[in-house]
């Protein structure tokens, strides 16, 4: 075991893929020289060269669009998209055109990329650095979106992702990068693209959530074990689509109250996806309305701190959204 | 005295090579020339047209290696497809959506050609997508250090995108072995060349720092000239080349489109005067490749094919509904 954060583990991914497998590249700005803005691919062109470590253009389509036609050309490529707010120039790529590949061709032409993008608030990054736009991807047969939020299930499911024979976006919490480190395996291993993972098992009150709210929603779980005996279930999707239901269904099937929480604006986000899932298939399971948190409608996190705070659901909204659900 | 040589010699080609060539350009015609037939009887819901542009597509395509090399066409490469070895029993089961459809199984609109075997890459709608995708494969060919070509085609309302400029951006800066084939047809349906396109299309390769080429699309042996130049740069390593073929779409932008509303029919009359299979078959008599009775011979051939297709797809049999469900993820 090596103790490593989430930003380490990424980069371990894909430096043992890449050593595993010589038709797997990294492309994208700033990925080559400079080891990329947040240095997950730092040391990657010493070892690998500028063909493996790639330098592009500063064009999104063109990277994406490239990767597509990589892959189809027998390469494995790893396409990173430096902030996830500058991937609408590429969303046509990765719509319209890698998650349609395989269907439109009836199975002759897959699209086997992999589509890194970190996302979420953080400090001063305001309306362009702080953006979640993982739901625009999950209403699109074809892609699989995975957001994995701790170290050792990210390596994991790099390596599945980097294998998938389909485009995967792959989504990394800015905030998350740094925030806390955990033992992770050394050893080749892979996490399944599609399995909900149990962080912490319990009886009363079921909550969803990933990214940075994931590690709010489990100090506030601790919190509340601890100062009123309520035990909440917390569940990390990590894919978001296509969803594991069993998972999800099964736990508010067992506790009877659900709670889905993202940072991403509320009326649309892959939540909301969860509360549908859980009042049609739970509903006679269920004590409570289904709740949700999100950020509000508004267009992104605002550059000044207490404006940006009011952004993301804080420690104190997600305890009092689980004391009220607990006590519904 | 010795013989002047000809124009296919001095290009390598001997007279198979131009019976080939002329052979895909008038099963490409004949075949789109059904098609509408057929739509307009109510037999076919939908048909976009090569015809006007097979001496660029044929020109162009005849220097690939089918099933080496790589193609990212566009929906009016009908006869670019054609001489790579696709039927026109696979063009009618396209048309008519059938199960058999080799390009998407009756999931795509006709015209949009996929064949993994013969490495056409499967195409889109939305325009220019395909140039990024392009590059990328060349790019694996480079990377692998393999001599593959991408030959990538679009018309030139393709090149007001900016994903034309990023793949031609790309392709400059890595040297790619890949060629751009823009088919200047002279409209994107009903917008024509002078608001679509500023200054001119191949000197916009220089920017790029590649060569850039306009050619008189309607004439076979010039595209196929130009062609092989530029796919012998990328096969010996000196990257891309833009090729401007200039030439014109007879028909209507599509079946569902009306010309007349844009459009002057003596225009088009005009164009039909520079129709690039009658030139081909003037050039073809000219050096005694054809005559009347193999050319009789041909479209009679060409004739029975057609109508062989069109019999075959008609009877051939839809999906069920539910693989409408299906393929949607590769398994692993």
């Amino acid at each position: 075991m090596a103790v490593r954060n989430l930003l380490q583990a990424i980069h371990d991914a894909l430096e043992e893929e890449m050593r595993a497998d010589e038709t797997v590249l990294i492309l994208g700005e700033d990925v080559g020289r400079a080891g990329g803005v947040f240095r997950v691919t730092e040391g990657l062109q010493e070892e690998f060269g500028p063909d493996r470590a790639l330098d592009t253009p500063l064009a999104e389509s063109l990277i994406v669009g490239s990767a597509i036609g990589l892959s189809v050309n027998g390469m494995r490529p790893v396409a990173e998209i430096q902030f996830a707010d500058f991937i609408p120039p590429a969303f046509d790529q990765i719509v319209s055109e890698a998650a349609r590949f395989y269907y439109r061709s009836n199975g002759a032409w897959n699209v086997p990329i992999t589509i890194r993008a970190p996302y979420g608030v953080v400090p001063g990054g305001a309306l362009y650095h702080s953006q979640s736009v993982e739901a625009y991807f999950c209403n699109t047969p074809g892609l699989k979106v995975v957001a994995p939020t701790f170290p050792k299930e990210a390596k994991g499911l790099l390596k599945s992702a980097i294998r998938d024979p389909n485009p995967v976006l792959f989504f990394e919490h800015k905030r998350c990068y740094r925030l806390l480190k955990e033992d992770v395996p050394e050893e080749d291993y892979t996490v399944p693209i599609g399995e909900a993972k149990i962080h912490r098992e319990g009886e009363d009150i079921t909550v969803v959530a990933y990214g940075l709210v994931l590690h709010t929603a489990l100090e506030v779980a601790k919190k509340l074990s601890e100062e009123h005996g309520i035990e909440a279930e917390v569940v990390e999707p990590l894919t978001l689509y296509p969803l594991d239901r069993e998972t999800i269904l099964a736990s508010a099937r067992k506790t009877g109250k659900f709670l889905a929480i993202s940072e991403a604006n509320i009326t649309g986000s892959v939540t909301a996806e969860m509360a549908a899932l859980v009042a049609r298939e739970a509903f006679e399971w269920l004590d409570a309305p289904v709740m949700r948190l999100g950020a509000p409608d508004i267009p992104a996190a605002a550059f000044a701190r207490p404006m940006m705070d009011a952004f993301v659901p804080d420690a104190a909204r997600i305890e009092s959204a689980m004391l009220e659900l607990a006590r519904y | 005295m010795e013989k002047t040589r000809t124009r296919h010699e001095a290009l390598g080609l001997d007279e198979g090579d131009l019976i080939r060539m002329y052979r895909a350009m008038l099963l490409a015609r004949r075949t789109d020339e059904r098609m509408w037939i057929l739509n307009r009887q109510g037999r076919a819901a939908f048909v976009i047209s090569c015809q006007g542009h097979e001496a660029a597509q044929v020109g162009a395509a005849y220097n690939m290696r089918p099933g080496y090399d790589y193609l990212y066409p566009y929906y009016r490469d009908f006869a670019m497809t054609t001489v790579l070895g696709q039927s026109a029993r696979d063009h009618l089961l396209s048309l008519l959506g059938k199960k058999e459809d080799p390009n998407s199984a009756g999931r795509q609109m006709p015209g949009h050609f996929s064949s993994r075997e013969l490495r056409i890459v499967t195409a889109s709608a939305p325009v220019g997508v395909q140039y990024p995708q392009a590059v990328g494969s060349a790019l694996a060919f480079k990377l692998r250090g393999e001599d593959g070509v991408v030959l990538v085609s679009g018309g030139e309302g393709s090149t007001s995108e900016g994903d034309w400029h990023e793949a031609m951006n790309f392709a400059g800066v890595r040297r790619l072995p890949v060629v751009f084939l823009v088919q200047n047809n002279a409209y994107a349906i009903s917008v024509p060349e002078e608001l679509q396109v500023a200054g001119s299309i191949a000197k916009r390769a220089e920017g790029y720092g590649f060569p850039g080429v306009a050619v008189d699309g309607n004439d076979v042996l010039a595209v196929y000239e130009v062609a092989k130049e530029a796919f012998g740069r990328a096969r010996r390593g000196e990257g891309p080349t833009l090729i401007e073929a200039k030439t014109y779409r007879l028909t209507a932008h599509s079946s569902d489109d009306d010309d007349r509303r844009y459009r002057e029919r003596e225009e088009i009359e005009r164009w039909r005067q520079k129709d690039p299979i009658l030139r081909f078959e003037r050039y073809l008599f000219e050096v005694g490749v054809l005559d009347e009775e193999k050319k009789e011979e041909i479209s009679a051939q060409i004739k029975a094919e057609i109508d062989e297709a069109v019999e075959y797809a008609e009877a051939a049999p839809f999906a069920e509904p539910e693989e409408a469900l299906e393929r949607v993820y590769a398994e692993a």
